[in-house]
């Protein structure tokens, strides 16, 4: 019994590895290299059907066609850029998981940093202001010397 | 030094209202739905066969000749079905729209789908592979494109046409796309 339920268990977990390595098993690459760019583009590309799912990942029709693609490009013996450029050209930069550095995403990038210069600003301004205030001048110091006087008096 | 003081006490307020802002706007919309990266691109080259016909043939030309409506849809999308009955509507109020039948179970069921529920196409391409569709930057059905005249794609919308979407935004860039071309 227990072993049953062990072996559909093990099925199971075969069946879901299945889904990729069925498709890498479909394809024939010309060498090693070729097949790393293939598993690396396809981690690479986002699914813009199922979306935070790469096209590795998804079982969406359209990720389908998009590992299709990618493989039929690098048989015709596109460069790794010319095939992200080409989705990017069809499904925008949200279709790279590593989004170019533009006007756009410039706040993502300078954000924090200027936060933080705006917070080390105001910081030391407010600490030196602290210490003009408790700098007395002599006339004060002369009249606070003659209150304490008058009140020891 | 009083403005200075103005600005340390209020400007994180106005930094924290800017926050909300930009917060709520993000609260409204929907993550699913993408912008057209072909937006203010010219329709891309494509050959289809006619829906009904094997041998008539169409290209990019077909999309040319706008302000005009290209709408993806098949028969084994449910939304596409909802919308069917706007776009007819659509199509009898003088809108034209091309249907871009969009890897469709099988020729049949799409000719079976408009003899039913009637055509509102001016043109029907077929793209049983999708092809087409993936120079679009298609990800889903529907999807309606807005094309004006010179055959520059302007919008993309996804999801279905209805009475509500359509008076209260896509009308307007419809109507846009009719004064450009006059």
């Amino acid at each position: 019994m227990i072993r049953t339920l062990l072996l559909a268990l093990i099925t199971a977990f075969l069946m879901v590895s299945f889904v990729s390595a069925e498709d890498e098993n479909t394809r024939q690459f010309e060498n090693e290299q070729q097949h790393e760019t293939y598993r690396q583009l396809i981690k690479e590309l986002r699914c813009p059907k199922c979306q935070n799912q790469n096209i590795a990942d998804s079982n969406a029709p359209l990720a389908e066609d998009m590992r299709d693609r990618t493989y039929q490009m690098l048989k015709e013996g596109k460069s790794r850029e010319e095939i992200i450029n080409f989705m990017v050209a069809r499904y925008g930069d949200f279709v790279h998981y590593q989004p170019p550095f533009t006007k756009v995403t410039s706040i993502l990038w300078w954000g924090p940093l200027l936060i933080l210069v705006i917070g080390l600003g105001t910081a030391i301004v407010l600490t030196r202001k602290k210490k003009a205030v408790a700098e007395l001048t002599q006339e004060e110091r002369e009249r606070l010397e003659q209150l304490r006087k008058s009140r020891d008096e | 030094m009083t403005n200075f003081r103005w600005l340390i006490l209020f400007g994180p307020l106005v930094l924290f209202a800017g926050l909300v802002l930009f917060l709520l706007k993000g609260l409204g919309s929907d993550p699913t739905e993408l912008d057209s990266a072909l937006v203010d691109d010219p329709v891309p080259q494509f050959q289809a066969q006619d829906l009904y016909d094997t041998d008539t043939t169409y290209d990019q030309s077909v999309l040319h000749n706008g302000p005009l409506l290209m709408n993806v849809w098949a028969t084994w999308c449910p939304t596409c079905r909802a919308e069917h009955e706007f776009l007819n509507e659509l199509a009898s109020r003088g809108v034209p729209i091309v249907g871009l039948n969009y890897k469709d179970d099988s020729r049949e069921k799409a000719v079976n789908w408009l003899n039913t529920l009637g055509d509102p196409y001016t043109v029907n391409l077929f793209d049983p592979e999708g092809e087409i569709a993936f120079d679009f930057g298609v990800y889903g059905a529907p999807e309606t494109y807005f094309i004006d005249h010179k055959g520059v794609i302007r919008y993309r919308h996804v999801g279905d046409v209805n009475e509500r979407n359509w008076s209260n935004k896509l009308q307007g860039i419809y109507q846009q796309l009719v004064e450009e071309a006059k």
